[in-house]
């Protein structure tokens, strides 16, 4: 489909418009897998918590101690250091102020004029389960075929080959939340990527990042599921309070078996585990949502069964019920500039990011799309300019957080990735000029310390299978 | 039916007048003044009278009476013109009935050249103000779908009805040569035949149109309407804009102008740049965007950033549109982001303003009153806190016929209302 404005008539993302009708659902026999063959511990039927049958492979590259010198560098924790200076070692941000010392086998790099962030983390991309090209083999991120299916996990359906990873990573994304579409009420878990070359979805998983569960509110389930249900905004609420029924009961007969161990196990249900684990505080919630009384009424069924919202994705109406998201801690993950583009987006507005600041709730700038994704930076930087139209003051040291400690927050991550501070992951972005300028680029990224992009030596950039040969870089 | 696009035309005109009539005379002083058409002068003036821009240049005298507005360290442009748009044709996109960008016609051909498109045109969309107010001061409003999608017209944002805004109708016929789908096709190369049957049709009508009316002519591709409709594309006098991002597509599409002696525009153009050098030697425009890199289909697996520079070093006019999200309606305003990110990218920053104000003047036929700040041009003149592409820049004035036109938007009044909770609004 071209891109070109005049033919596209609705906006076609992914989760901003719900994907696909549903299709009739097929059942399939899947033998039990041989655990003793991979050296696995044949677990396969018990609900463990914090399970990790897919584990991440995930090793750093290797990377040689890093300085960057004569920066200005936004920490996300604190005032900007002009002139600064930064040192990755080990995978870790070693040290970081004025000056730092340099080992002898440092790679120096004079970074005057330029700008230092924590790596960016978008905690709302499809990447990898819409992958490009978008055509309908790859169309893999909503299991449409049910209203509730917690059971799926985006992971299975991520293709490391996406060619949107590596111009993500371009923009400076060091760190992703890959979530199912919004189909459905309960979509499914997430999966929280590294943005890094592999041949696997395992070998790009954050280790230890916690799960995250899909749920969608408003027009998308009862558009998706009108003829069989829901099709209503209240049919959607009793769907998501059947669901928590159903896994209350689970999670009860399993903790109980668990502690006591006595007679048969129950028998395990994928659903209602990946429930049972957001009960239990395992996993969390980020839960698509576009309008403000939709978001109260999601606030009481949280509270009705005892879980933690942990972010509000899309919100064009935060700014609405900003008092609520402060109060119960939860985040906005919202856009800068998107609206009207279905009812419930109607009354977006481009001072969402800076009311829901000013109102003490933690903003995260989302992209929820490829191409957006690559440029969040400047849609942080329309949050700021939205602000101070409304005489809203937002320091770009507190946008900063927009984009970084506020998404690895959401994501738990917030201990690891997120701020500019010794023992934190050597995530980082060195910026050709201030990243709230249009005309700034990502001109170097690291992750956990190795160089994983660096604009100035396209023949060291990450291209994937897909791309070979068909993407060219001469004429006709 | 072209008596009636004239009558239409001259509709537009009359608009001008009447909004004219109650503006005033201004005086923009001091500012750094980009008039596109030449270098920039700083410190200059921009006189405006009943609509019209009177002076650009340094010391300029001001007229008694004049409404002075200082512009002391801020930059004066022309008003940004974003060359495609549904701006009033569509509200909300997923609700059905304020779509009205696309006609049905006839299926089999999916042949709708007949279709003027500002016909249905909300002068009241509530998507106007919020692009005005944010420097986009005249839009085209182009309609989509099928093979060939009807015509586009110019409008002013200003208040009024649709015969009040309008610059220019019509001002090209859309067509488009990359996705067989949307016209019941099953190959790129059937969507070439259908569009050389429907000229070669719209030709032969031309010569039998009194045969034609007495049904002595054999059946022709397209109804007589659309036919019609495609003469002064024929004839040169409309251009036909094509939207293509293949490579290979906007090949095939040079063909058929070139055959057909036609005024070719391409849109969307994603690969575009991978066939600069015919481009240019055609002296076919482009309409691309800056932010388009992701090979999201087949047809654009080769789009670039580098696209709109790559075109201009080649020789190539290119105008800029949108293709952030929601770039026709919502965000028509994300136009200056795209012209930064074209300079990002390796556009001249002149180049990148050009491409949003004079170029698609050009393109449009109305560079004689739109896209400059000349003397003789409509007043759309721009007044910003800094560089238009930045962020940070605020808008200061926006003059849309010579009239200060800034009303808050439905945005405006939310954030405004939510800003301070009204009282009955405390409890949540």
């Amino acid at each position: 489909m071209s891109r070109f404005a005049i033919l596209a008539l609705v906006a076609t993302t992914a989760c901003a418009s719900g994907g696909t009708t549903p299709r009739t659902p097929t059942t399939t026999t899947t033998p039990a897998r041989d655990t003793s063959a991979q050296g696995g511990t044949g677990s396969g039927a018990l609900s463990s918590p914090l399970a990790d049958p897919f584990p991440s492979t995930y090793t750093p590259v290797p990377s040689r101690p890093t300085v960057i010198r004569n920066v200005t560098i936004f920490t996300a924790v604190g005032p900007r250091i002009e002139n600064g200076a930064i040192l990755l070692r080990d995978g870790k941000i070693a040290a970081v102020g004025a000056t730092v010392d340099a080992p002898a086998d440092a790679v120096v790099i004079d970074g005057t004029g330029k700008f230092v962030t924590p790596g960016l983390v978008d905690n709302h991309s499809h990447m990898g389960v819409y992958a490009a090209p978008g055509v309908q083999a790859n169309s893999d991120g909503n299991e449409a075929t049910n209203p509730v299916t917690a059971h799926v996990w985006a992971e299975h359906s991520v293709w490391p080959q996406d060619p949107q990873f590596p111009r993500a990573l371009a923009g400076g994304i060091t760190t992703a939340q890959i979530l199912p579409g919004s189909a459905n009420l309960i979509g499914g878990r997430s999966v929280v990527l590294k943005i890094v070359p592999a041949r696997t979805v395992q070998a790009m998983k954050f280790p230890g990042a916690k799960y995250g569960l899909k749920m969608a509110c408003g027009e998308n389930p009862k558009r998706v599921y009108a003829s069989r249900g829901p099709s209503t905004r209240m049919g959607n609420v009793a769907g998501y309070r059947n669901a928590w029924i159903q896994a209350e009961q689970y999670r009860r007969r399993w903790d109980k078996w668990l502690a006591d161990k006595k007679g048969d196990p129950p028998s395990r249900d994928l659903g209602n585990e990946t429930l049972a684990e957001v009960l239990r505080g395992n996993i969390l919630i980020h839960n698509h949502c576009y309008r403000a009384d939709e978001m109260a009424q999601m606030i009481d069924i949280a509270r009705e069964f005892g879980y933690q919202i942990r972010a509000f994705h899309h919100g064009v109406e935060a700014y609405k019920v900003a008092d609520l998201l402060a109060r119960d801690s939860i985040a906005a993950s919202i856009w800068a500039d998107w609206g009207a583009f279905k009812m419930e987006a109607l009354d977006g507005v481009k001072g969402n990011m800076a009311l829901v600041h000013q109102a003490g709730a933690r903003t995260v700038v989302h992209s929820d799309d490829p191409s957006g994704i690559q440029r969040l930076n400047q849609e942080a930087a329309k949050g700021i300019a939205a602000g101070a139209a409304l005489g809203i003051t937002i320091r770009e040291e507190d946008a900063i957080k927009w984009l970084t400690l506020n998404p690895a927050w959401s994501l738990g991550l917030h201990d690891r990735i997120g701020s500019i501070e010794v023992g934190k992951n050597a995530d980082i972005v060195l910026w050709s000029g201030n990243p709230f300028s249009v005309y700034t680029r990502a001109e170097r990224v690291w992750i956990d310390g190795a160089q994983m992009f660096d604009r100035s030596d396209p023949s060291e950039a990450w291209r994937t299978d897909f791309e070979l040969g068909f993407v060219r870089r001469g004429g006709l | 039916m072209r008596g009636a696009l004239r009558a239409l035309g001259a509709l537009g005109t009359l608009g001008a007048l009447v909004a004219a009539a109650q503006a005033q005379t201004i005086a923009i002083v001091g500012g750094r003044v980009l008039p596109v058409s030449g270098p920039p002068i700083d410190g200059g003036t921009v006189i405006i009278r009943d609509g019209r821009i009177t002076a650009v240049g340094r010391d300029i005298a001001i007229p008694d009476g004049a409404q002075r507005v200082d512009a002391a360290g801020k930059w004066v442009t022309p008003g940004i013109i974003n060359p495609a748009t549904q701006l009033g044709l569509v509200e909300v996109g997923q609700v059905r009935e304020t779509r009205n960008a696309t006609a049905r016609g006839d299926d089999e051909s999916a042949v709708r050249a007949a279709f003027t498109v500002w016909d249905g045109l909300n002068p009241l969309s509530v998507l106007f103000a919020p692009a005005r107010n944010e420097g986009i001061t005249t839009v085209a409003v182009l309609p989509t779908g099928g093979l060939v999608s009807g015509q586009g017209a110019l409008v002013d944002i200003v208040e009024g009805g649709v015969s009040d805004m309008m610059v220019r109708s019509p001002i090209a016929m859309v067509a488009q040569v990359g996705d067989p789908e949307s016209a019941n096709a099953a190959s790129r190369g059937e969507l070439l035949l259908r569009l050389r049957e429907l000229l070669e049709d719209s030709r032969a009508y031309a010569r039998r149109r009194a045969d034609f009316e007495r049904a002595q002519t054999r059946e022709f591709a397209a109804s007589r309407l659309d036919l019609e409709a495609m003469q002064p594309v024929l004839a040169g006098r409309l251009p036909l804009l094509v939207v293509a991002d293949k490579a290979s597509d906007i090949e095939a599409a040079l063909r058929l102008a070139r055959d057909y002696g036609l005024r070719l525009i391409i849109g969307s153009g994603a690969e575009a740049w991978m066939v600069a050098d015919k481009l240019a030697a055609a002296k076919v425009p482009v309409l691309v965007g800056s932010m388009v890199n992701i090979p999201g289909s087949f047809a654009t697996l080769g789009a670039r950033q580098e696209n709109p520079g790559l075109l201009r070093r080649a020789g190539v006019d290119v105008a800029l549109i949108g293709t952030g999200s929601d770039p026709d309606a919502f965000n028509v305003r994300n136009i200056k982001q795209e012209a930064g990110n074209a300079v990002a990218y390796g556009m001249t920053w002149d180049d990148a303003l050009r491409a949003i104000t004079l170029t698609p003047a050009e393109l449009f036929g109305v560079a004689d009153r739109y896209g400059s700040l000349q003397p003789g041009r409509v007043a759309n003149v721009v007044v910003w806190s800094g560089d238009p592409f930045e962020f940070s820049t605020r808008v200061e004035h926006v003059f849309v016929r010579g009239v200060r036109s800034m009303a808050p938007s439905r945005q405006d009044e939310l954030m405004t209302r939510y800003k301070t909770l009204p009282p009955s609004y405390r409890s949540p």
